[in-house]
Formats: C-alpha cells, structure tokens, sequence
C-alpha cells in the first residue's frame, strides 16, 4: 500500500502541484495523466525517492519512505525516461547486471525466456548500440518480467514501442497487478486496463 | 551484506567490461603517460645527473595528468543513460556501489601506470632500489588520486564546462600526493630512507578511503536532484 499526502512540488519559480493525495493498493494501478510539464516526472521522481517533495509525506506500507529507505528500494522498480540500458553492453548482459544490483539472483535461462518473451531472441548477444529505439526500451522491460518488485513506477513505458509489444507490457501490468503487486504510470494515452485509477496532475 | 558485496562485485565487472569495449579512452591515458615521461629525456638531453634529480617529479605529474584524463567520464555516461539513477534506487546502499566504480577507475587507469612506471624510469636512469620504491609509491598514490578525483568529478557532474572546472577543483588537492609520492623516490635516489613518506602516502590513503566515497555519494545525491 503506498499512500501520499499533500504532496506539492515547486521547480525553479513554478509551483507544479501542490496539496496531492493519493492511495494506491495491492491489485491496483494508476494512471497519472497530466498535460506535457504539468509534473507527471517529478511526482513519480518524487514517489520513488529519487527527488525530496517539497511539501508532503509519503509512506509505504504505513511507514514513511525516507525512514524505509533500502527496504522500500528492495520493493520498487522505477523505470525512467533514460533507460539505464549501456549501448556497448549485449541484451543479455544488460539484464543480468541490472540484476545483479538489484541483489536479485537471475540464471542465464531465466534471462533469456525474458528477452524472448519481448521478441528479442536471436540478438541476445549483439551491442545494444545496434539495436532500434524500440528494441532498446524492449530491453528495458525485459527487466519487469525477472525483477520480483511490488511497486512499479514506470514514466511513459509505452514510448517507442509497436503494437505487439504495447499488447505484451499491458498483459506484463496485469499480471503483475492480478498477482497483487502496484503499479503506477504515465501515459497520454488511455489505458483499457481493469482495476485502474486516475489521478489528474496539474490542471 | 553478502548481496551487498554481490552488487559491488557486478559494478566493478560492468565498468571493466565496458573499458574493455571502449579501450581507445584507457589506452589514450596510458599513451599520454608514456609520451609526456618519454619527452623530457629528449628534450633535456644525455645529462644522467640532471635527469636523475627530475625523474620523480615527471613520472609522477605525467600520472597525476593521465589520471585526469578520464576523470571526467567517470560519472557523466551513467548520468545520461540513467544508470545512476538506479544506482540510487538499488537496495545496496550508494555509497558501497561508488567505491566500486572507483575501484573500477583505479584498476583502469591507475594500476597499468603503476606496471608501466618501472620501465620508463629505466629511461631517466633510476637504480633497482628507486625503481622499487617509485612502484611502491605509485601504488599507494594512484589509488589516492582515483577517490580524491571521484569527488570532484561528482561535483562536477552535470555542468556545462565541466572538464576545466574539474582540473581546477582536483589538481590543487592532488599536490599532497604529489609532493609525498614523488618525494618518497627523491629520497631514496639521494641516499636516505623514504619510509616516511610512504606511510603518510598510507595515512592519506587510509584516511581517503574512508571519507572519499561518502563525500562522492553526497555529491552525486545533490547532482541527481
């Protein structure tokens, strides 16, 4: 259960948002939607604890997040706007090392069926740098089919991506999310989904 | 704490295997090395006292610039792409994943100086014992100069011109290593004992280790905000 409250966000001058609440469950997800610079980055920078909130409070599971620190980082996937994918390292080693840091254990089998799944058989072991912009961000998702997380925050996880592997990140969320895990996200797209909320940024 | 060390083991791995991939930035460092130590003989001429008295000066600015050279890409590629963002978010705590890539940068860009050193103060006519206390010193210092550069290169990270601001923060605080490092060598070569200035190259050492990763992950925390 993630919860925040009054949560505002000020860059530079500006006030993006201020007085946010929000409340998220096992089971559920929710679709931040916001006009471009409304602060749908900053909010998921903000729910993962990469950026302090200005004003605020966030807590997981009842506890606030600056007090959990690592242990609500072993619970948290965040996948940002870069994708933390190095181009002169293979699909393969990519995922295995992002696992590594995760401290997850992840077998070369368990590796490979994850890059298969995201149609990327056959190029396991050719430099990132060689790939599409939508192989690369295929990549990148690889990575939520082995990370055993609860909370998923991802920003734009459908940029870049064709129709086949939009089908296969929305199965990826629901099963994910059916399994009881959380799932928050950013698009500018709707989402037919079930068990989704909204939150409006911005306005 | 044993998938702690796991973690840490994975970033050095990762960042050698990318030098391995990208070799043109180690070897541009390692041929700067050679170069710069190898001109000074050349141009100052046949004059073994003369160079004698100079050599632990050169090889030790020669590896101090070296050093240099790649400090500003030590934090910048994992900026951009976003890994240092998941360097943050990673269960492990930052601090432990930074000492690993210093490490990294050390075995990268400071040990080959340290295996090379040896042979090119041959060319400055330096005895067995120097040569010996020179590879000592080199490797007490090189470390010394990854973490105190780490530091700046964080502080650094993410600003427009920051290469020059780089040499300007971390060379000035590099003239200790410097002084002790090559002054351990002048000793020897005049006929004394230069245990004093290694242990203080330790000390520093000692004391770097300690403090250098944090004050980087400081660093790093205020850039990514």
């Amino acid at each position: 259960m993630l919860t925040a409250s009054a949560l505002s966000c000020v860059r530079g001058e500006r006030r993006l948002f201020a007085g946010l609440d929000l409340a998220v469950g096992p089971g559920e997800w929710l679709h931040v939607q916001g006009e471009n610079g409304a602060g749908k980055t900053s909010l998921l920078r903000i729910l993962a604890g990469l950026s302090p909130a200005a004003e605020g409070e966030i807590r997981w599971q009842g506890e606030p997040i600056r007090a959990l620190a690592e242990e609500y980082r072993r619970h948290l996937l965040f996948l940002g706007h870069h994708g933390a994918v190095k181009e002169d390292l293979t699909p393969l080693e990519n995922l295995t090392l992002a696992a590594q840091l995760d401290s997850t254990a992840l077998d070369e089998v368990e590796a490979l069926t994850a890059l298969a799944r995201f149609g990327l058989r056959g190029r396991e072991d050719l430099a990132v740098r060689f790939l599409s912009a939508g192989q690369k961000r295929r990549v990148l998702l690889a990575r939520l089919a082995v990370r055993k997380a609860t909370l998923w925050i991802l920003d734009e996880p459908f940029t870049a991506l064709d129709v086949k592997a939009v089908e296969m990140l929305s199965g990826l969320i629901v099963e994910h999310v059916t399994q009881g895990g959380i799932a928050i996200l950013t698009s500018h797209q709707s989402i037919p989904l079930p068990n989704g909320k909204i939150l409006k940024v911005g306005s | 704490m044993n998938a702690s060390f796991a973690s840490v083991l994975a970033i050095i791995r990762r960042d050698l295997l990318l030098a391995m991939r990208r070799k043109s930035e180690v070897l541009t460092a390692l041929f700067f090395f050679i170069i710069v130590v190898s001109l000074f003989p050349l141009g100052i001429g046949p004059e073994p006292a003369l160079l004698k008295k100079i050599a632990p000066g050169i090889l030790w600015v020669a590896a101090l610039l070296a050093t240099m050279l790649g400090l500003a890409r030590l934090f910048a590629p994992d900026h951009a792409d976003g890994t240092l963002e998941q360097m943050v978010l990673s269960p492990t705590p930052l601090g432990l994943l930074i000492a690993g890539k210093i490490a990294a940068h050390w075995i990268t860009t400071g040990l080959p100086l340290v295996l090379l050193a040896p042979v090119l103060g041959i060319q400055f006519d330096l005895n067995t014992e120097a040569l010996g206390i020179l590879v000592i010193a080199l490797l007490l210092g090189t470390p010394l100069l990854s973490l105190i550069g780490a530091i700046g290169a964080a502080l650094t990270l993410g600003l427009r011109g920051g290469g020059v601001l780089l040499s300007l923060l971390v060379l000035p605080l590099y003239v200790p290593t410097l002084i002790f490092g090559a002054g351990a060598v002048e000793m020897v070569v005049s006929g004394m004992s230069a245990a004093g200035h290694l242990s203080l190259l330790a000390a520093m050492l000692a004391m770097a280790l300690f403090f250098a990763p944090w004050a980087t992950t400081a660093a790093l925390r205020i850039a990514l905000e």
